[in-house]
């Protein structure tokens, strides 16, 4: 049978105890820091922080613990030339924001697109000012 | 001589595979990003049924995340062990990572179970619907990567730690971590988003 130990590459790739750690800390503190943000938003006797305010920080956090996690546990970024996975990835985020950001632009507008002459008469009359 | 050429040609299909099975991941995100994409369209649209914030229990969504975090760790710490040649440091772990897995996906099988029996399930609305079928599509892959894992604690435990295990190891980590990336989303858009609007 054969049995190989394969001795420690001189590039580790980022695949070392340290970074597995302060990505499971900081994304543990990202995670707590936007659950105390939503509790504490719920809650009535809070600092009174605007809905929108509260969604954009949630969504900086997410981002974050995005990038924390990428880095440290998919250790993404630490391959040598040519960066296919990284090459790869960017493609993903560029369809990604087609489907998501297209797909919310087309519904928001849905209501819109599909209204029937009768309706689309009386929105003319109200909004568009024919 | 033979060797060397020997050992980097083990390292290119090892980097060709690593490639292969990124590409797998970035499609599942993409597969992800369309239901993300329907729940947030459908989120409001509750048919007269209880919108998320209603539904939500947010110290259970935190337990659930922070159990699949920890698995994510204890994920990283058996790869760690596989490359420090601890066969049986690499078994411990993933069977944590399994055990932790297991807790995840029955606490999601809990609440679903709960949202059932009150008469909010995938059929009440459009928002649920969406709902189920977002959360349940990241407990199958939860479900899958337990039973690879599983496997791969039997191939461990007969094989021990031949460059192919350890090479499948790798792959599972890269699953494993992938799956705590798509639950970030989960837990800010479904459950912290769903809670305050």
């Amino acid at each position: 049978m054969k049995k190989t130990t394969d001795a420690p590459l001189p590039n580790d790739h980022g695949m070392n105890l340290r970074n597995y750690t302060i990505g499971f800390v900081v994304s543990l503190l990202l995670t707590l820091l936007a659950y105390t943000l939503v509790t504490q938003y719920l809650s009535n006797d809070s600092i009174p922080l605007s809905q929108t305010v509260v969604i954009i920080a949630l969504a900086v956090l997410a981002m974050a613990q995005f990038v924390v996690q990428l880095v440290l546990f998919l250790h993404l970024g630490t391959e040598r030339k040519p960066r296919w996975k990284f090459f790869v990835f960017w493609f993903m985020i560029f369809i990604v924001l087609i489907l998501v950001v297209g797909s919310l632009w087309i519904m928001h507008n849905l209501d819109y697109n599909m209204m029937s002459p009768a309706e689309t008469r009386i929105y003319m009359k109200d909004h568009e000012g024919f | 001589m033979t060797t060397y050429s020997h050992m980097k040609e083990r390292v290119e299909s090892d980097v060709k595979v690593t490639l292969g099975f990124w590409l797998y991941l970035m499609t599942d995100c993409i597969l992800f990003a369309t239901l993300f994409a329907t729940y947030v369209v459908m989120r409001n649209g509750t048919a007269g049924g209880p919108t998320g914030a209603e539904l939500f229990d947010l110290p259970f969504v935190l337990g659930e995340t922070i159990i699949l975090l920890v698995s994510s760790f204890t994920c990283g710490l058996a790869l760690l062990a596989a490359r420090a040649g601890s066969k049986n440091q690499t078994i411990a772990w993933l069977l944590a990572t399994i055990g932790l897995g297991a807790a995840f996906l029955s606490m999601e099988l809990y609440e679903f179970a709960h949202l059932i029996s009150e008469g909010y399930g995938w059929e009440r609305s459009g928002f649920l619907s969406a709902f189920f079928t977002l959360v349940a599509t990241h407990g199958l892959h939860i479900f899958v990567g337990m039973l690879w894992a599983i496997t791969m604690v039997v191939r461990l435990s007969s094989g021990g730690l031949t460059h192919s295990t350890t090479r499948k190891l790798t792959l599972f980590g890269m699953f494993w971590h992938f799956l705590d990336v798509i639950w970030i989303f989960i837990f800010t858009i479904v459950y912290m988003m769903g809670a305050i609007t």
